[in-house]
C-alpha cells in the first residue's frame, strides 16, 4: 500500500530525528554539554539551515549567488528590531525576519536573474555588500557598532525545530516536478525553457526560498549572541556557506549538511588556528573541484530508501 | 485548415537579414520539410517559431491566434515542441527525468502542496510517473529509465529527445536535422518512427534534415530555403526537378 | 570649483590604479572566460614582494617594481596551470568557485606567512612633494605620487597596446579569445597565450599593488580585495573583455567613486559603487565598450 510506505519511511526519520532531540535536551539538562560545546551547537544548527538554503539557489538550479551574507544579515537585523525595540515575540521575530530577507531575494532576484554565471556571482556579491553598506549607514540599528544586547532567546528547541522545518520545506520541494523544474535550469536552461519551464518564475523562487531560510538563520543567530554587526555579514561569510554547499556536494541536501556539521566541527576543534583552518578550506576548495567538480556526494542523496533497500528489508520499487 | 501560418516572416541581424519575407503553412496533420543550404536560414526560422528570437517583422499565427513576442515556454504551452540540431538533454539526469520534466507544465499540484505533501502532490506525481513510463514504453526505452542520459548511444539520445518533446504533449513538433549523424540504417528506422508518432499522436510536424533519403521520403511538402528566402515550395517530385533549387545547392553550370 | 578639480585629481589616481588591476580582470576574461577572483591577491603578493625587496634586499623602487613583476607573473602563471588549466572544459561554476578558492587561499596564506599587521613601505622611497599647479586659473596640489601614478599607467596601457595589437604574441592571444580551437589549428600554443596572458595581468596587478601601497602607506595581506573587486566593477562598466574598456572604466570608477566620497558620504561609497555595478548589468550588460554576444541556440 502507498500510504503505508510512506509512513514506515517517514516514521523511521521521525523517531531519528525525535531520538536526537531528546538525547541532546538531556545531555544539556544534565550539564553535560559545556558553553563552548553549546555554541558549537548552535552554530551547527545555524550553519546546516544557511548551507541548505544555499545550495538550493547554487547546487539545485544552477544559480551561482554570493550574496547569502547579505539575506542573512537581513533576517538577523529585522528580527532584532522587532524584539529588541518593539518586543514582540521571537517566533514572530523570526517570521518577519525571514519574510523580509525573502522579499529583498524576490527584489534583488527579479532583475538579476536574467544575468549568467560569473555575472549573476558579481551582481549578487555587489547585492550583499549594498546590504551591509545600508547597515552602516542606518543609526537606528546602530550603525557601524551594530545592535547590542539583543535577548538571548535562541535556545535548542528553537533551533531544533528551524533546522527540521528548512530541511522538510526543501527537501520536499526538491522532490516534486516543482524542484525538477529548477534542476532543470541548471542542467540545460534553454532546453528547460523549451520544455515549457517558467525559468525566471522558478529562478526566483529557488532565490526567495534560500533568502527566506537564510532569514531564519539570520535571526536564530542574532538571538544568541547577543551582538550583530555589519562585520558580521561580509561576503566572506557567504565564501564560507558556499564552501560548505561545494564540498557537500552541489544538489545534495545530505551532503549540505554533513558539510556543515563536519566544517562547524572542524572549526570548533581549530578555533585557535582561524587562519590555518581556512588555508585548509581554501585548498580542499580547489583539489575538490579539480579532481571532484560534483562535490564529495555529488548530487547523490543518502536516503533512508537506499539505506533499507541494502539491507533487503524491503524490497518495494517506488513506481508500483 | 491551417495550424501554423507565418505571413512575411522576417528577421534581421544587425545589417544581416537572415530570414526574409517567408510564408510558411501548415495544414494540420501535415509532414512538411524545410532545407537548405547551410547558412539559409532554417534554425533561425524554428527560434523564430520557438519565440528564442523575436521577428523583426512579420507575424507568426498558430490556431489563429499571433503568437509573436511569447517568451519559448509560452510557445511550448500553447502546444509547440522542438528538438535540437546539437541534442540538449538534461546530461546528467536520469532517462526518466528527463521526461517528467518535460510533463512539468501539465502538472496541476502547487508549490505549496508538494512542501506540505497534499493529497493533490500525490496523485500529480503519480499521474505524471505513469504517463512518463508509458512514453518510456512506447520509444522502448524503458530499460535505460534510470540510466544518465548523457550515457545513451547518440541515436537512442536522438530518440529520447523525440520523446521528451512528445511528453510537453505538442500539437506541432519542431525536428532539427533528426537524422544529424545517423548511419542509413538508423535513418530508416528514424523516418517510421517519424510516421508513428505522427499518426500516434495526431501531430503536425515540420523538420529540418539534410538528409535527402529522409526528406523526400517522408515529407508531404517541402520548403526549400536560401539565403532566407523560400526559393520553392511544393511536393517532393517537383522540388526534385526545380532548377533553383538544383541551383542552389550545386551552383549554376556555367560559373565554374 | 577648485575644489572639484582637486577631486578630479585625487579620483585620476585612483582610478589609475583600478585601470591597472581592471586590465588583468579584462585580459583574463576574454581568453578562458574567467573572473580570476584571486586577481587582486596577485596584488597584494606583488606589494609585498616589492617590500621585502626594498626592506630586506635594500633595493631601490625601480628594482622592487621589476621584481615584483616578475615574481606575480611567475604566480599568476602557476595558479593557472595548478587551478584553472584541468578545468578549462569544466562547467563555468566549478571554474569560478576554483577562483574563489585562489582567493581564498592566497589571503589567508598571506595571513598565515605575512601576519595580520600593517606594513608601509620605508619613507622616502620616492621623493613625495606637493606642487601646487594652475588650471583654468585655479590653484589646486597634486603630489608627486599622484603624477608618478599616472605617468605609469598610461606608459603600461601604451606597452600593453602595442603588445596587443603589433606582437606576433599580441596576435595569438587574440586570436586565442576568439577561438581556441581555431587557433590551435593555425598552430598557435594556446596553453603558452593563456600563460602568457596571466603573467602580462599579474604583472600589471603588481604595479598596481605597489603603487596603492604608496598612495595609502599601508600593506597587508587582505588589501587586495576591495581594490579587486572595485577594479572587477570598472571592468563590468567599460565592458569585460575589452581592453580600452578596463582602461574607461577604471578612470571613470576612480573619479565616480571619489566624487562620491567628497561630495556626498564617504560612508556610502562602497554601496554606491555596487548599486552602480547592478545598474550597469541591468542596463547595459556589455559595459560602455564591450560588444554584446547571446548564446548560439
Amino acid at each position: 500500500m502507498k500510504k503505508m510506505r510512506i509512513s514506515k519511511k517517514n516514521l523511521i526519520a521521525l523517531a531519528g530525528a525525535l531520538a536526537i532531540y531528546f538525547l541532546v535536551s538531556g545531555l544539556l539538562s544534565l550539564g553535560m554539554i559545556s558553553k563552548f560545546q553549546e555554541i558549537n551547537l548552535m552554530l551547527l544548527g545555524i550553519n546546516i539551515i544557511l548551507a541548505v538554503s544555499l545550495n538550493l539557489i547554487v547546487g539545485v538550479t544552477g544559480q551561482l549567488a554570493l550574496g547569502h551574507a547579505g539575506f542573512m544579515a537581513i533576517g538577523a537585523y529585522v528580527s532584532a528590531i522587532f524584539t529588541m525595540y518593539l518586543d514582540k515575540p521571537f517566533l514572530l521575530a523570526i517570521i518577519l525576519g525571514a519574510l523580509a530577507a525573502a522579499l529583498a531575494g524576490i527584489i534583488i532576484g527579479l532583475p538579476t536573474l536574467r544575468l549568467k554565471g560569473d555575472y549573476l556571482a558579481i551582481a549578487t556579491l555587489g547585492f550583499g555588500e549594498i546590504i551591509r553598506g545600508i547597515t552602516i549607514n542606518i543609526d537606528y540599528i546602530g550603525g557601524a557598532a551594530g545592535m547590542i544586547g539583543i535577548p538571548r532567546q535562541t535556545n535548542w528547541p528553537y533551533l531544533f525545530v528551524m533546522v527540521v522545518f528548512t530541511i522538510v520545506v526543501i527537501v520536499n520541494f526538491l522532490n516534486s516536478t516543482h524542484g525538477r523544474a529548477c534542476v532543470a535550469i541548471r542542467e540545460n536552461e534553454i532546453a528547460a525553457e523549451t520544455m515549457g519551464i517558467n525559468t525566471t518564475y522558478y529562478k526566483v523562487l529557488a532565490f526567495a526560498m534560500g533568502a527566506f531560510f537564510a532569514g531564519i538563520g539570520g535571526a536564530l543567530y542574532a538571538h544568541y549572541f547577543y551582538l550583530i554587526q555589519p562585520t558580521t555579514f561580509t561576503f566572506l561569510r557567504s565564501f564560507d556557506i558556499l564552501v560548505m554547499v561545494v564540498l557537500g556536494g552541489l544538489g545534495s541536501m545530505t551532503g549540505s549538511i554533513i558539510a556543515a556539521a563536519g566544517i562547524t566541527i572542524v572549526n570548533a576543534a581549530l578555533q585557535d588556528l582561524a587562519v590555518l583552518r581556512m588555508v585548509i578550506y581554501a585548498v580542499l576548495l580547489i583539489v575538490v573541484m579539480v579532481f571532484r567538480p560534483q562535490g564529495l556526494m555529488g548530487t547523490k542523496e543518502f536516503t533512508l530508501n537506499r539505506w533499507v533497500k541494502k539491507r533487503g528489508e524491503v524490497s518495494e520499487s517506488a513506481g508500483n | 485548415m491551417n495550424l501554423l501560418e507565418t505571413k512575411d516572416l522576417t528577421i534581421s541581424f544587425g545589417g544581416l537579414t537572415a530570414v526574409a519575407n517567408v510564408n510558411l503553412n501548415l495544414k494540420k496533420g501535415e509532414l512538411a520539410g524545410l532545407i537548405g543550404p547551410n547558412g539559409a536560414g532554417k534554425t533561425t526560422i524554428f527560434n523564430l517559431l520557438t519565440g528564442v528570437y523575436r521577428p523583426t517583422s512579420g507575424d507568426i499565427r498558430f490556431e489563429n491566434k499571433s503568437i509573436v513576442g511569447l517568451k519559448p515556454y509560452q510557445i511550448t504551452q500553447r502546444a509547440i515542441a522542438r528538438t535540437f540540431q546539437n541534442i540538449r538533454l538534461f546530461n546528467e539526469l536520469s532517462v526518466l527525468d528527463n521526461i517528467r520534466i518535460a510533463y512539468h507544465w501539465h502538472s496541476n499540484y502547487s508549490v505549496l502542496s508538494s512542501i506540505l505533501r497534499l493529497g493533490a502532490f500525490h496523485k500529480g506525481e503519480k499521474e505524471i510517473r505513469k504517463r512518463s513510463e508509458k512514453l518510456l514504453e512506447i520509444f522502448n526505452l524503458s530499460r535505460y529509465r534510470d540510466e544518465k542520459a548523457c550515457n545513451l548511444p547518440y541515436g537512442e539520445q536522438r530518440r529520447l529527445e523525440i520523446a521528451r518533446a512528445l511528453a510537453a504533449k505538442p500539437k506541432l513538433l519542431l525536428l532539427d536535422e533528426p537524422a544529424a549523424g545517423m548511419n542509413p540504417q538508423e535513418t530508416r528506422d528514424l523516418m517510421d518512427l517519424i510516421n508513428w508518432v505522427r499518426q500516434e499522436f495526431n501531430l503536425t510536424i515540420l523538420l529540418i534534415e539534410h538528409d535527402m533519403t529522409l526528406v523526400m521520403g517522408i515529407c508531404e511538402h517541402i520548403y526549400v530555403l536560401d539565403y532566407g528566402q523560400v526559393i520553392a515550395e511544393g511536393k517532393p517530385e517537383d522540388i526534385r526537378n526545380n532548377e533553383r533549387v538544383i541551383e542552389a545547392y550545386l551552383g549554376r553550370g556555367g560559373e565554374r | 570649483m577648485a575644489g572639484f578639480l582637486q577631486q578630479l585629481i585625487n579620483g585620476l589616481s585612483l582610478g589609475s590604479i583600478y585601470a591597472l588591476i581592471a586590465l588583468g580582470y579584462t585580459m583574463v576574461y576574454g581568453i578562458i572566460l574567467l573572473i580570476n577572483f584571486a586577481h587582486g591577491d596577485i596584488l597584494m603578493v606583488g606589494a609585498y614582494i616589492a617590500f621585502y625587496a626594498v626592506v630586506y634586499l635594500k633595493l631601490n623602487i625601480w628594482w622592487a617594481f621589476i621584481i615584483a613583476m616578475a615574481g606575480s607573473s611567475l604566480l599568476g602563471i602557476i595558479i593557472e596551470r595548478v587551478a584553472y588549466k584541468p578545468l578549462r572544459n569544466a562547467p563555468r561554476l566549478a571554474a569560478l568557485i576554483t577562483a574563489i578558492g585562489m582567493s581564498l587561499f592566497l589571503e589567508n596564506g598571506g595571513l598565515m606567512v605575512l601576519g595580520s599587521n600593517l606594513r608601509s613601505y620605508p619613507r622616502g622611497l620616492i621623493e613625495n612633494n606637493n606642487l601646487t599647479i594652475s588650471l583654468l586659473g585655479l590653484d589646486v596640489t597634486v603630489t608627486t605620487l599622484q603624477l608618478l601614478i599616472l605617468l605609469i599607467t598610461i606608459a603600461m596601457m601604451i606597452f600593453l597596446q602595442y603588445i596587443v595589437r603589433y606582437t606576433k604574441t599580441g596576435k595569438a592571444m587574440r586570436a586565442v579569445s576568439y577561438d581556441k580551437d581555431a587557433a590551435r589549428l593555425m598552430g598557435i600554443n594556446v596553453d603558452n597565450t593563456i600563460s602568457f596572458t596571466f603573467a602580462i595581468g599579474s604583472a600589471f596587478a603588481s604595479v598596481a599593488g605597489i603603487l596603492l601601497g604608496l598612495y595609502y602607506n599601508t600593506i597587508q595581506p587582505l588589501m587586495g580585495l576591495m581594490p579587486g573587486l572595485k577594479a572587477f566593477v570598472a571592468a563590468v562598466i567599460g565592458g569585460i573583455g575589452s581592453i580600452p574598456g578596463a582602461m574607461v572604466g577604471g578612470f571613470a570608477l576612480g573619479i565616480f567613486e571619489t566624487m562620491v566620497a567628497g561630495y556626498w558620504s564617504s560612508k556610502l561609497r562602497d554601496p554606491i559603487v555596487f548599486l552602480l555595478l547592478i545598474l550597469i548589468l541591468l542596463i547595459k550588460p556589455a559595459g560602455l565598450l564591450g560588444k554584446n554576444d547571446t548564446e548560439k541556440v
